[in-house]
């Protein structure tokens, strides 16, 4: 992702608060956002929506190999993540002791750096989340 | 001064991680206990590998503003002397992240300490004057010292954010006054990973005349006198110079107590005056009068004068400083410097 | 639609190939498979290969091209198919669709990769590539750690345990034992599985596929042409593809593969038979769960029960299904482009009995399954002697 700033750019809103969107056809909401609805496909009609910053712990993994740029966080946790509204979303988990990581656990979610070009490059900000 | 405007919301971030002045002692082959009585310091923060001074900004503004309607804050300011960009706001991010993008504006402050209070000043003027509905002034640090150096055993991480507005104020700025000199005290050269500091220089030509400077001038603007005040809020660069300069202004130890957050997370820097008032404000009752005096080195300071109104009931943030201090992780002093980058070879 | 046989088939040994690159391997496989059909290379109207991140291992893309003219055969038009760790399969479909429709009589299907090219963190980040890059990828998954999400949950819903993870790689191992082409061609024990050392909880080193370099083709023929080749034809009698979410977190289950299920009951619909009827299956064994969720959504044995079944040696050889013979993923090795023309190409060895001391008795329907990334496409094949 190092050169992918415009990218990184365009998500940025729905990254830092979880901005994704709602179908008013059929009330599905979405995150990350869609263009269309995956149901209703033309039909759709999708307005921007905040998801809730909460949720729970529906499997959680703890990544010890870690792919090129997050070799410095590992080990570090992963986790699925059920939000209050029933949208899943893929994030990690962090300030946590590991034994209160357990699927079930109340989560909410915390603003970090999630990714970094280097230590000269762009830095990417956004969603992981946190045992309550 | 500012008919009616005030402080309307607050919120505060500390990190988790905790390294004890005595574990960094013993790196240094130094004498922790005495070490640590002396700065009255027992541990500080410790931000993590995925935390900056930024994310610290955004999580303390996330708390400030949780009840509001983001797209009304007009200005967003940060203060701090830890930005992970040299250049690119911090301020933008927070902004961004709060939902107050984009009709408003933004801007990162620096100086040294107080640009967390410089930040208030500046919303409290906007508001005033009817250029902005409302203001988020927010000083944030992942405090830096030089290995070994004096400041490693006291600077902390850790951020503090106010909401400036007419509505639903929860408490009223009664007047600010602010005291600056030339004074070299303490700095960071462009580029230099670390601060420097003159010593014992810091003290009385610098921290001790600034603050009492910046107070005194309010007292006898005002007319007011530490009697008047059921708080005083300083700038604690340590454990012992707030507690001094609160009893050189007459201050009694229990008025300056209830904000005394660096025995338990180390000098926030930019951070610590703005959590300090919000640990008095997680307390304070309708009618009670708070003094807040930061200090900046370079030098200068900024005193205000509070009065505390019966909004503050509604508005207290949901978890006090106090209590989120308790929730903390003790890490040893190989993992301090892997969090907080000091390995050069990474 | 025309009936589709493959006449010949081929493949490099499948490991670390220092010495040999990227273009060589799928020449070596390619000559391989047209050698074993006995047929002049004029006879190929058209080449499918299937390969997933060589932009990301050896920075090449056009892949197409570059095999055509390095195996001599150009004009012909050659295509390369990109599924992730389903390239392979989806090659595969493609190239019988190309027959099937009347349009070429013979064609090629090809799949390769070469994976060492590249350290090992920026290879898991290629790899990562199958999976959603903006919402998965971004956030620091890794492919084991998507994989280790679907193994938790697993875990939680059915009690499956990490020894029965294990139980799968043992027994792969086991069977590579005897596949000269195998990456790993030793037996391991449950214990040096459980002591490998998690790569992402609970999946440990030994529950994953390693990095493998190699490539595998089989020459595709319309049935009716197809003894003027070989003597014995395997015909691909149903075939079926089907898509899924690239993102883990947009499924409706974890212990699950959709695309798996849709592509399997299609296959299975089509070719009028029920899972029972298959003897020797290739699962798509990229780690132990995996192996485990495939045996349950291919319909050999119900949901949940895939670990029970895998501990209790009743997919091992000559018991009651034969599963990955070859040693799968896990043991043979999984270069990720090739992985679903090689499953087609130890098929082609079991149904015709050529294949040594790993053979099936009496192996008469055999099974592909490959699936590309955590279940963003999975292609499942159905394969006979053909008439």
């Amino acid at each position: 992702m190092k050169d992918a700033l415009p990218l990184i750019w365009r998500r940025s809103k729905e990254r830092y608060r979880l901005l994704g969107n709602r179908c008013q056809s059929c009330n599905q909401a979405y995150y990350p956002s869609r263009k269309i609805c995956s149901k209703c496909r033309r039909a759709s009609k999708l307005v921007p929506e905040e998801m809730p910053k909460k949720g729970k712990v529906i499997s959680f993994t703890q990544v010890f190999s870690a792919p090129e740029g997050f070799e410095n966080e590992a080990p570090y946790f992963l986790a699925l993540i059920e939000l209050d509204n029933g949208v899943i979303i893929l994030s990690q988990i962090v300030d946590s002791p590991s034994e209160r990581i357990v699927i079930g656990a109340p989560v909410k979610m915390v603003f970090r750096r999630v990714f970094e070009d280097g230590s000269q490059g762009a830095i990417a900000y956004g969603f992981k989340f946190k045992v309550e | 001064m500012f008919n009616g405007v005030g402080i309307t919301g607050y919120g505060t971030y500390v990190p988790r991680m905790r390294i004890k002045i005595e574990e960094i002692a013993r790196v240094w082959g130094k004498d922790g206990a005495s070490l640590s009585k002396s700065l009255n310091i027992k541990e500080k923060t410790v931000a993590a590998y995925d935390e900056d001074s930024c994310t610290l900004a955004v999580e303390a503004a996330r708390v400030a503003c949780r009840n509001v309607d983001a797209s009304k804050i007009g200005a967003v300011f940060v203060g701090s002397e830890s930005p992970p960009y040299a250049v690119k706001p911090s301020s933008t991010v927070v902004a961004e992240a709060l939902g107050s993008t984009p009709n408003m504006t933004a801007a990162d402050l620096e100086f040294a300490c107080k640009a967390g209070t410089a930040g208030i000043q500046s919303a409290l003027a906007m508001v005033a004057c009817g250029m902005i509905e409302s203001g988020l002034a927010i000083g944030s640090d992942t405090a830096q010292g030089r290995p070994n150096d004096v400041l490693e055993f006291s600077s902390g991480s850790g951020a503090g954010a106010i909401l400036v507005g007419k509505e639903k104020v929860i408490a009223l700025v009664e007047a600010t006054y602010s005291f600056s000199t030339d004074t070299p005290d303490f700095w960071r050269r462009s580029h230099a990973e670390f601060p420097k500091h003159a010593g014992r220089f810091t003290g009385k030509p610098a921290y001790f005349k600034h603050v009492a400077g910046a107070a005194n001038r309010l007292f006898q603007e005002l007319g007011t006198k530490a009697e008047d005040y059921d708080y005083a809020v300083f700038h604690q660069p340590n454990g012992q110079f707030p507690l001094k300069v609160g009893e050189q202004l007459g201050f009694e130890k229990e008025k300056v107590l209830p904000g005394m957050v660096t025995p338990l997370i180390g000098n926030t820097y930019s951070g610590a005056t703005m959590i300090a008032l919000c640990a008095v404000l997680d307390v304070a009752k309708p009618g009670q009068r708070i003094l807040a005096v930061s200090y900046g080195s370079g030098a200068g300071s900024d005193a205000f004068s509070l009065s505390v109104t019966d909004e503050i009931e509604n508005a207290r943030q949901p978890v006090p400083v106090f209590e989120q201090i308790k929730d903390k992780e003790y890490v040893d002093y190989a993992l301090y410097v892997k969090h907080r980058r000091k390995l050069k070879s990474l | 639609m025309r009936k589709v046989s493959i006449v010949g088939a081929g493949m490099t040994r499948f490991g670390e190939h220092w010495e040999t690159s990227f273009r060589d391997l799928i020449v070596e496989a390619g000559v391989k498979a047209l050698t074993d059909a006995q047929m002049p290379g004029q006879d190929v109207q058209a080449i499918f290969g299937g390969c997933m991140a060589s932009s990301r291992f050896i920075a090449q893309e056009h892949i197409g091209s570059l095999i055509a003219d390095q195996v001599g055969l150009k004009p012909i038009p050659s295509t390369r198919c990109e599924a992730a760790c389903a390239s392979g399969g989806v090659a595969l479909h493609s190239g019988w669709l190309a027959i099937a429709s009347g349009r070429y009589d013979v064609v090629v299907v090809g799949g390769v990769e070469k994976m060492t090219e590249i350290g090992t963190s920026r290879a898991a980040l290629a790899l990562g590539g199958a999976g959603d890059q903006e919402w998965e990828l971004f956030n620091g998954a890794s492919f084991p750690s998507i994989y280790a999400l679907m193994a938790c949950r697993h875990m939680h819903d059915y009690g499956t345990t990490e020894e029965q993870m294990a139980s799968c790689a043992v027994k792969n191992h086991a069977n590579a034992v005897n596949n000269e082409y195998a990456q790993y061609r030793k037996k391991i024990t449950i214990e040096q599985v459980m002591n490998s050392g998690y790569v992402a909880s609970p999946l440990k080193l030994f529950d994953c596929s390693p990095l493998t370099d190699g490539a595998a083709a089989v020459v595709l023929c319309a049935s009716e042409k197809a003894r003027k080749y070989s003597d014995a034809p395997v015909e691909i009698f149903s075939t079926s593809q089907a898509s899924g979410t690239l993102s883990l977190a947009s499924r409706s289950s974890f212990t699950s593969i959709d695309a798996t299920r849709v592509a399997a009951r299609d296959a299975f619909d089509h070719a009028r038979l029920t899972p029972k009827d298959v003897d020797v299956a290739e699962v798509h064994d990229c780690f132990t769960i995996a192996e485990i969720m495939a045996i349950e959504d291919l319909g050999f044995f119900k949901k949940g029960e895939g670990g029970k079944v895998s501990e209790e040696g009743r997919t091992a050889l000559n018991a009651e299904i034969s599963v990955n013979t070859s040693g799968g993923l896990k043991a043979c090795g999984h270069p990720v482009g090739a992985t679903g023309v090689k499953q087609a190409v130890e098929i082609t060895w079991q149904l015709r009995g050529e294949a040594g001391k790993r053979q099936v008795n009496g192996a008469e329907i055999g099974l592909t399954h490959n699936v590309g990334g955590s279940g963003g496409t999975a292609v499942v094949n159905l394969y006979k002697r053909g008439d």
